[in-house]
């Protein structure tokens, strides 16, 4: 198969269809579903069957990104971005026969339930990696075919070598979207060296940040765009296996990923000679069980070798010695639904979207105290302010805005005073926080700083695995301070041991849970130093 | 010369047994897909019991020790029956940050039971979670599966009552 024998697939997969000019689209991401999305979808599939074949069309979606005024629904031409769609937010089942009445040709928008799309939430965002949520039903291969898909996959394995590959890769200046940063090209060009018969590609969706949910979204709303990336990413290192590590968390996103591999397998998209190339590739799932540290990459293939999900030092790297002492490679979600545009648009095009060092757009998961709760992709560079106040829609209930905090808890808070710094990689870390995967989350005035830090170090203290003392012993310490700190019973010198203890244990931590867990404390105490000061005796 | 071992019987006639032998037969019974196995235990019983741990470990011809740790290091897998109803506060930083402790406090005052707890008419198991991934929803609980949001803590006890009741 070529790129035009998978065009006259999707040609007549487009004739098979019979599309009307407006479709109806209900978001069933799982935001949406628990705020009772899956009654809508039912009336209005039940409206719609009332219809004359190909009238009408209704189909269930992944996420639009506004989660806070779900349920969601679009009316737009098949294919259609979100942004040229009639949007209707918080949608009832009784709302169905007036939604369908405007999707029929003249009808008119239903005002009332009308969410402006040109509203900055809309307009403002640049979606790559979610190019295809809420546009394609992430169940349908076909659909996912006919928007386009695999034809990455389809060029590399028929029309590049491996080398050429990765060379795409490495000119896009792609980082690692699970929140280390590391320039993908060089990690693919590092296991594609490798002299090793059996290599395997691995997919992190184990996202345990709170309050992050990127990758559930992207694997809920385009589940095949992910397995073109391992595809490509599998042929470019000369892997022949994959697994993908997805928290039991995320029932939905585990199960359309499998159905998408079911889907792919049989249409020979995955599997033994993938699209008649000598080419193979399968992919298998193994599930999480609730632990945190899993998401570090050690710990993360301890756990897909069934032990326990301990990290262990590095080097040797996983591109080295990793899953079962082969070369493997490891990326995050996000990273991988990169790659199929990369391909097909060359690597030119992404390396000319976001800043100098850090290129592309990125997905943020907005949450907190603000008003458009709700997943985002912007361009690498946007400021916070823009994010927040314009995009975000600010705080709501008129309070003032007192920080953001980034990076889950291997990250810190950020102030009013920063927020005019443009959001890449390194500029966050100058401000002592990272990018991390994603999340992040707004508090207002009313928030206790101090309260905040000792939250993250329970998180640590509760996920630490246990193998190093520094981590084990030191977060239990710093957490006891802080709720010394916090009481209100702690004197001047706790404060001074808690920095102590910070910084031993950021030092002599084995993996980056304990590397990171004082980051929260440190940049509190950088930035809002008084909330500490305060509350000593 | 490799032995064929003989796979363990089936330790009753419960057909749920059935359901986590055939999970543990389509991974070839590899001592790796471990964690996939205690999953199909859990999801058949609600819990890990020494048998239930046993039986697999026999079954993937692996030390009952590594099952244990593997068992006791994840924190989805009980050890413990849970009760009729389970209610999962997220305490993710967004719901936190929304009055997730207010949830869990309210709770615990009206049932007596605090997270990782079951009532004593083994009613309700009260859990928390790190984060379900629900944070449009802030403060977010998934009550037997389903998730609901924007409650604050007497709606949610009104809720579990009525869910208990039925």
């Amino acid at each position: 198969m070529n790129l035009d024998d998978l065009e006259d697939l999707a040609v007549k997969f487009r004739d098979d269809a019979n599309e009307p000019e407006t479709e109806v689209r209900v978001c069933m991401a799982a935001s949406c579903q628990s705020s009772g999305a899956a009654p809508v979808l039912d009336a209005l599939r039940g409206g719609c069957g009332d219809k004359a074949e190909g009238a009408c069309k209704v189909k269930g979606v992944g996420c639009m990104g506004l989660c806070s005024a779900g349920p969601l629904v679009a009316v737009a031409p098949p294919a259609a971005a979100l942004d040229e769609a009639v949007i209707y937010r918080e949608v009832s089942p009784a709302d169905a026969p007036e939604i369908l009445a405007s999707a029929a040709p003249g009808g008119a928008p239903v005002e009332r339930l009308r969410c402006p799309s040109d509203m900055p939430f809309f307009a403002r965002q640049h979606k790559i990696v979610l190019a295809n949520a809420g546009i394609v039903d992430p169940d349908s291969f076909r659909g996912y075919v006919m928007l386009g898909g695999y034809a990455a996959m389809v060029q590399a394995l028929t029309e590049m070598t491996p080398q050429e590959v990765v060379n795409e890769v490495t000119a896009s200046g792609l980082r690692g979207r699970g929140g280390g940063g590391y320039p993908t090209g060089l990690k693919w060009s590092t296991v594609a060296k490798m002299p090793a018969n059996q290599k395997y590609v691995i997919c992190n969706a184990d996202e345990g940040d709170p309050g992050a949910f990127m990758d559930r979204a992207v694997l809920e709303s385009d589940p095949h765009r992910v397995l073109e990336g391992m595809a490509i990413a599998a042929y470019a290192i000369g892997a022949n296996k994959g697994y993908v590590y997805i928290r039991a968390e995320y029932p939905l996103a585990v199960e359309r990923l499998k159905t998408a591999i079911r889907k792919a397998k049989r249409a020979g998209f995955i599997g033994n000679h993938i699209c008649e190339t000598q080419f193979n590739f399968d992919v298998e799932i193994r599930l999480g069980a609730g632990a945190f540290v899993c998401g570090e990459e050690t710990a993360l293939m301890a756990s897909i070798e069934g032990n326990r999900g301990q990290p262990r030092p590095r080097p040797p790297y996983p591109a080295e010695y990793g899953l079962w002492g082969s070369p493997t490679l490891i990326n995050n979600v996000e990273t991988y639904a990169n790659i199929a545009p990369i391909i097909t648009e060359g690597g030119g095009w992404l390396a000319g979207i976001g800043t100098e060092k850090s290129k592309g757009t990125k997905v943020f998961a907005l949450a907190g105290t603000i008003v458009n709760t709700g997943l985002i992709e912007v361009d690498m560079g946007t400021t916070l302010r823009d994010i927040i106040f314009d995009i975000g829609g600010g705080i709501p209930d008129g309070r003032a805005f007192k920080a953001v905090q980034t990076g889950g808890p291997s990250g810190g808070c950020v102030p009013e005073a920063h927020l005019d710094m443009p959001v890449d990689y390194d500029s966050l870390k100058t401000l002592g926080t990272m990018m991390g995967s994603g999340g992040m989350i707004v508090m207002d005035e009313t928030s206790n700083m101090v309260d905040v830090a000792r939250f993250f170090m329970e998180f640590c203290m509760d996920e630490s695995c246990g193998k190093c003392i520094p981590c084990r012993a030191g977060t239990q310490q710093m957490h006891g301070l802080l709720d010394k700190i916090a009481k209100g019973r702690a004197s001047r010198a706790d404060l001074a041991l808690l920095e102590e203890l910070c910084e031993v244990v950021q030092a002599t931590s084995l993996c980056g849970l304990g590397q990171t867990a004082p980051n929260p404390v440190l940049s509190t105490l950088r930035y809002f130093r008084h909330e500490y000061e305060e509350k000593l005796g | 010369m490799t032995l064929q071992r003989t796979r363990p019987d089936l330790p009753s006639n419960d057909k749920r047994w059935k359901l986590v032998n055939a999970a543990m037969r389509r991974n070839g019974y590899a001592g790796h897909a471990l964690i996939e196995a205690l999953h199909a235990v859990q999801d058949a019983f609600g819990f890990l019991d020494e048998e239930a741990m046993t039986f697999v470990a026999d079954s993937l011809d692996l030390p009952l020790s590594k099952v244990y740790g593997v068992a006791t290091f994840y924190h989805l897998f009980m050890l413990k029956p849970q009760g009729r109803h389970a209610c999962v506060v997220c305490t993710g930083t967004a719901c936190y940050i929304k009055g997730a402790s207010a949830l869990i406090e309210g709770v615990q005052e009206r049932f007596g039971v605090a997270p990782g707890e079951t009532t004593a008419d083994k009613s309700l198991s009260v859990l928390s979670a790190r984060c379900v991934g629900a944070c449009g929803l802030a403060p977010a609980v998934v009550l037997d599966g389903n998730v609901i949001g924007r409650l604050g803590p007497a709606q949610l006890c009104e809720r579990l009552e009525q869910e208990i009741a039925e």
